[in-house]
């Protein structure tokens, strides 16, 4: 005899869209209760110590802003090509190559900076992750080879190249041999947009690129182009959309951003380039995606979720002396109930065996 | 009539082969089978008629035991039995042959039908033992055959051999003849008279009324889900049978007049195509042309080339030489289908869903999918939703497509109700030029008539069709033309009424007037 039962719907539950997401968030704040019980902590106070303390002041917030920021710019453009079943993994890349492009535009000008410096390190940024994404584009497009093997490779390779330089080219000539870059000048730092915070100008270009992302989807023709091809790729030949068009497009476009969300750590809180830019924000995107139902302002609330996770994981580390890996644990257990939660999108849960319906039995008989 | 009440017959006459009293089967949203009562006698050929949807398959995937009736009981050789799955069904002596073949390519004959029995013994004695039934059955089969070198008629002996090793008692035969030409046919209806003799009973599901005619003892009608009747076939006409079916009385669509083609629209010269894909046909030097006001019909088996046709004049696969295809005198093989449909082209693909329609977008969005190139849907990069909204609703209106409104995803219409909306989603964009590949195929009767008639009123207002089917009762309702394709080749084209079935059947097993050389790669 089961207790639990799956019952297929007729249709899928739209409600059933929206709610799963915090299902899932709330089966998490279970488990991480009976982890940390099971550690032998306190749950209550070790819950309240990684979502609630962090957050519980202006500079808090101010934080999850910050942290936010390079996940929404990234999810943003990886959840576009997802929806075309494009499956761009290399966002880390993308946006250590940001990082490197456009911070070394910081570096080559250095001392000799203008107004004009920061908006062509932007560029610079975004121009360098969509060429790191570009790659995976060509090979794919000319040889079949799929983009989620090599953008994932193309991570490490970025890795290795940023090591390379911080250790050679791009080293602070008078650091002491240290593997960092100058700090950068006035002119190539991202402006603070509230005071007493470290939010900087790249968060409202995350709210620029939730808005565009949304405008896209929803309004263009591109974007129903994008969605016919990742829905039933024959019908988009049948009706003339041009998919290597589109693989360009997208993988250009989450390329861009998450270069952008690159240049953004080094020119804003970080403030010089350094071998560890990023915490894994482009891997973390991908969560945040499909957290966000891969929706543009899913995204942007996934985005703060997620956020909340790297700066809990830290004050817990700080507060209860717990290991790094706590970060990861709760974001692997986020993602894991939500890919099982998914399945109440198009099944119910039933309690008890199943039974004969009655009902229409008597019907059948008159 | 042979609606005998089932109470009377069951005390005293042997027992039926199989009876059904009340089954009755609920999907979420729809009742399939609503108190279905049916009776199979031994050694009779029983047609199971009904438009799509009117719960058929339900009612035979109960029987083969894929499906679980909600209520209803079911009586095998007179005993009260539950059916529990497929193998149990093949325990009881149920064999079914489904629509689409499950068949490994890449194995022989022997190791396929050696896979799906449940006990198959050694290769040697199994090789033996098909050879010897489809000996007796006039099945002509060798065992040693890859199964990617058989013809698809031969590819369905293979599952009916498959079946007729267990010994089956009952026979399920799910529209069977839809894969075949008329001479195949005949030689299948040879088999199962000969099966049906020997005391196997035989349910035939169709929607060929002409074939039912002749080949079944009793027919039972579903619509619905419910039984509406049963009659003798054979004292029906294939025209009160339709009528059974969808209730209501058929409109037959008028005939175009012979000899009334215009200026060519569509010409095709020396079309060759070369696949990297080893299951593909090539086309081998395919010539035809389509005048304004005439409707051309290509008849033949499926995998003859007609899919490798299709996406050569929609422009899905483009073409080395532009000549090849031109539209209106304007080469056009080395444009895509966008800009083909700018220049007049419509297009209805044989997948409707999965190809002509988006499962899970609304038929707003479906209405946006090919029309966009024709209608005024997309201004300056940005979809106009309005307008794909009243073009979606338009097309409901004149085609009659029933449907609970323009935002219903296109996964939720039947079968011949998407079939009408993307027929009226191509004929409202007033082509010059439309290829339509199997309109019908699976298509109720009510809904066909009703897309015969939108093609003939095309062909009328002046466009050129072009009609890739494998139904000829089809063809020659609409066609002024009919031509045939074969292993890739196309026949000459002849005038409808100058022509019989016999010969276009002839024409699609092979048999051209000029020799089939150098075929065999």
């Amino acid at each position: 005899m089961t207790l639990l039962r799956l019952e297929p719907r007729g249709e899928a539950s739209r409600a059933m869209v929206y709610l799963t997401p915090l299902i899932a968030v709330a089966l998490t704040l279970v488990s991480g209760f009976l982890l940390f019980w099971a550690m032998g902590f306190d749950p209550v106070k070790a819950l309240h110590a990684f979502f609630i303390e962090p957050v519980s002041s202006v500079r808090g917030v101010g934080e999850l802003a910050v942290k936010a920021t390079p996940l929404v710019l990234c999810a943003i453009g990886l959840a576009i090509g997802f929806r075309a079943n494009v499956w761009n993994i290399g966002a880390e890349g993308q946006l250590t190559l940001g990082a490197i492009v456009g911070g070394g535009i910081a570096l080559a000008f250095y001392g000799e900076g203008g107004w004009w410096l920061l908006p062509l390190m932007i560029v610079g940024g975004m121009v360098g992750g969509a060429l790191w994404a570009a790659i995976p584009a060509f090979l794919r497009i000319r040889f079949n080879a799929s983009e989620i093997l090599t953008s994932l490779m193309l991570n490490y390779v970025a890795m290795h190249l940023l090591n390379y330089l911080m250790h050679g080219p791009y080293r602070d000539p008078e650091g002491f041999a240290f593997p960092e870059s100058r700090l950068f000048e006035a002119d190539a730092v991202m402006p603070l947009l509230v005071a007493g915070t470290r939010v900087h100008l790249g968060s409202l270009f995350a709210l620029l690129a939730v808005a565009g992302g949304w405008f896209l989807m929803a309004r263009t023709f591109i974007g129903f182009q994008i969605k016919v091809i990742g829905l039933t790729p024959t019908a988009a030949g049948y009706a003339g959309f041009k998919q290597t068009r589109i693989i360009w497009l997208t993988l250009l476009l989450s390329g861009a951003l998450a270069g952008l969300a690159g240049l953004g750590e080094v020119a804003g809180p970080i403030g010089q380039l350094n071998p560890t830019i990023s915490p894994g924000y482009g891997y973390t995107a991908i969560i945040v995606a499909f957290l966000g139902r891969l929706h543009p302002v899913g995204i942007l609330l996934a985005g703060f979720l997620m956020a909340l996770s790297f700066i809990g994981g830290e004050a817990a580390q700080i507060a209860l002396g717990l290991p790094k890996a706590i970060t990861g644990v709760f974001q692997g257990m986020l993602l894991f109930f939500l890919l099982a939660t998914d399945v109440l999108i198009r099944y119910r849960l039933r309690f008890g065996a199943k039974t004969a319906p009655k009902t229409i039995a008597g019907r059948a008989a008159a | 009539m042979d609606s005998v009440p089932l109470s009377t017959t069951r005390a005293s006459t042997p027992p039926h082969r199989l009876e059904l009293c009340g089954i009755t089967k609920r999907f979420p949203g729809c009742l399939a089978n609503d108190a279905v009562d049916l009776v199979l006698k031994p050694g009779e050929i029983h047609a199971l008629l009904g438009e799509n949807g009117a719960g058929k398959s339900t009612l035979v995937k109960i029987i083969y035991g894929v499906l679980h009736a909600d209520a209803g009981t079911l009586l095998w050789q007179g005993q009260e039995t539950t059916i529990p799955d497929p193998a149990g069904a093949r325990r009881l002596g149920i064999g079914m042959v489904f629509q689409h073949f499950s068949l490994f390519d890449t194995l022989t004959v022997a190791e396929n039908i050696s896979l799906g029995l449940d006990n198959p013994g050694p290769m040697d004695a199994l090789s033996q033992r098909i050879a010897e039934v489809s000996e007796r059955y006039g099945l002509s089969l060798d065992p040693r055959r890859h199964v990617h070198h058989l013809s698809v008629g031969e590819r369905q002996r293979v599952e009916i051999v498959r079946c007729l090793l267990q010994d089956p008692r009952l026979l399920i035969m799910d529209e069977p003849t839809s894969v075949l030409t008329p001479q195949e046919a005949t030689r299948l209806f040879e088999t199962l008279r000969v099966l049906a003799a020997e005391g196997c009973t035989i349910l035939y599901i169709s929607h060929k009324l002409e074939e039912i005619r002749a080949l079944c003892d009793t027919a039972t009608v579903l619509r619905g889900g419910r039984v509406v009747g049963s009659c003798d076939p054979r004292k029906e006409t294939a025209r009160s049978l339709a009528e059974m079916m969808i209730g209501t009385e058929l409109s037959t669509p008028e005939r175009l007049p012979h000899g009334v083609a215009g200026a060519p629209k569509l010409q095709v010269r020396h079309l060759s195509t070369t696949s990297d894909n080893p299951f593909a046909t090539n086309l081998k030097d395919v010539s035809f042309e389509v005048r304004a006001g005439e409707i051309l019909g290509i008849a033949g088996v499926a995998g003859n080339g007609q899919a490798e046709l299709m996406a050569a004049l929609s422009g899905e696969e483009l073409l080395p030489e532009p000549a090849a295809v031109t539209i209106e005198g304007r080469p056009v093989g080395h444009l895509g289908p966008r800009e083909r449909r700018q220049l007049g082209l419509a297009f209805v693909p044989e997948e409707r869903l999965g190809r002509g329609a988006v499962p899970e977008l609304s038929l707003s969005e479906n209405a946006l999918l090919s029309a966009y190139a024709r209608e005024p849907l997309v201004r300056s990069g940005l979809v106009h939703f309005g307008r794909a909204r009243s073009y979606a609703e338009r097309i409901i209106g004149a085609f009659n497509v029933v449907t609970h409104g323009h935002r219903a995803e296109a996964r939720s219409l039947s079968g011949g109700n998407l079939q009408k909306f993307i027929i009226g989603r191509e004929i409202l964009q007033r082509p010059r030029l439309l290829v339509v590949g199997q309109p019908t195929w699976g298509v109720d009767a009510g809904a066909a008539a009703a897309i015969h008639r939108a093609l003939i009123a095309l062909a009328q207002d002046g466009a050129a069709v072009l009609v890739i089917s494998q139904d000829l009762d089809e063809l020659f309702v609409l066609s002024n033309r009919i031509a045939v394709l074969f292993h890739g080749r196309l026949s000459d084209s002849r005038p409808t009424h100058q022509t019989s079935v016999e010969e276009i059947g002839l024409l699609m097993g092979g048999l051209f007037n000029h020799p089939p050389d150098e075929d065999e790669e």
